[in-house]
């Protein structure tokens, strides 16, 4: 049962992100990205990390998916064109990409764990406890740094995006040393006004 | 047969030359290029989750969850350098970016 859903989720994965390379508009690109990571998180719960799948739904569907969607809709850009070049560099593409596939599967196809490497475990999994549960325990005393540089990152990533993209309005602000320095002459001026004439 | 390791590791490479084949191909567009570049640490992921549950051990799990951190905050700032750069430029073509070479 288990084999028969990874081949599912892996099957529409690796479809879904040759259409996010491929497809001509974007729009439908970062809809197929979704699609990948919804099944990217299907396979994290058949490999037992639960809470892993759970943030990649709600970080990367919830958000980063749906900040893709914002930029791509809210930017008026001529796709077509950019699309323009991509049968020139398709074969460099093609050729780049085979060399990357057959390296990595060369290498899946042939490794070992090193015998040294294999005896320490770094965090070992407790039994009776739930996935969440134990990354918990891991990541709030043996990572805490690590963590809080994570939050780090992430309020770095929050004022860097914050200040690059906010647009200063002009606004009206009291200007203390010019309004006392204002005197009648500058400012009040004496019209003689004809008669029956107006301004 | 169970699903092994091997099984994760082969689906991630596919996926990891997937994104790298998007980056070449679609040079023009930095939108998709951003979602290749997530596509890779996707693939990264799915390796360090499948070693993790292979091992039993959690520490995969936590370098995945900071690679999730990392990956938002990149695409967070990606994105907002290229709304200011379309905003100055109008246009997102990523050949023109010259204009910080010496």
């Amino acid at each position: 049962m288990a084999v028969a859903f990874f081949y599912l989720f892996s099957a529409i994965m690796l479809a879904s992100a040759f259409m996010v390379i491929a497809a001509r508009n974007p729009v439908h690109s970062v809809l197929f990205l979704i699609l990948a990571f919804v099944n990217a998180a299907g396979l994290f719960m058949l490999a037992g990390a639960e809470f892993l799948g759970m943030i990649l739904i709600v970080v990367y569907v919830g958000a980063v998916a749906v900040l893709f969607l914002f930029v791509v809709m809210m930017l008026d850009v001529d796709f077509a064109e950019l699309k323009r070049g991509f049968l020139q560099v398709l074969p460099i593409g093609a050729i780049v990409g085979a060399v990357v596939a057959i390296e990595l599967i060369l290498v899946v196809g042939s490794w070992a764990i090193a015998p040294e490497g294999s005896a320490p475990l770094g965090a070992p999994m407790k039994p009776g406890l739930t996935n969440t549960q134990a990354l918990g325990q891991v990541l709030y005393t043996q990572y805490l740094l690590f963590f809080q540089l994570a939050g780090l990152v992430l309020l770095t990533a929050m004022i860097g995006a914050i200040v690059l993209t906010l647009r200063h309005k002009v606004v009206k602000r009291q200007n203390i040393p010019e309004q006392n320095a204002r005197t009648q002459a500058g400012v009040v001026e004496i019209k003689k006004v004809p008669f029956r004439a107006g301004v | 047969m169970a699903v092994s390791l091997t099984h994760y590791l082969v689906v991630a490479a596919i996926l990891f030359t997937i994104g790298v084949a998007g980056i070449i191909l679609n040079r023009k567009n930095i939108i998709v290029i951003l979602m290749s570049v997530e596509l890779i640490l996707l693939s990264v992921n799915i390796n360090l989750v499948a070693f993790s549950s292979a091992r039993g051990d959690l520490v995969g799990q936590v370098f995945a969850l900071f690679i999730l951190t990392v990956a938002a905050a990149e695409a967070a700032i990606g994105l907002a350098i290229l709304v200011t750069y379309y905003r100055n430029r109008g246009s997102i073509a990523v050949e023109d970016i010259n204009a910080m070479k010496g």
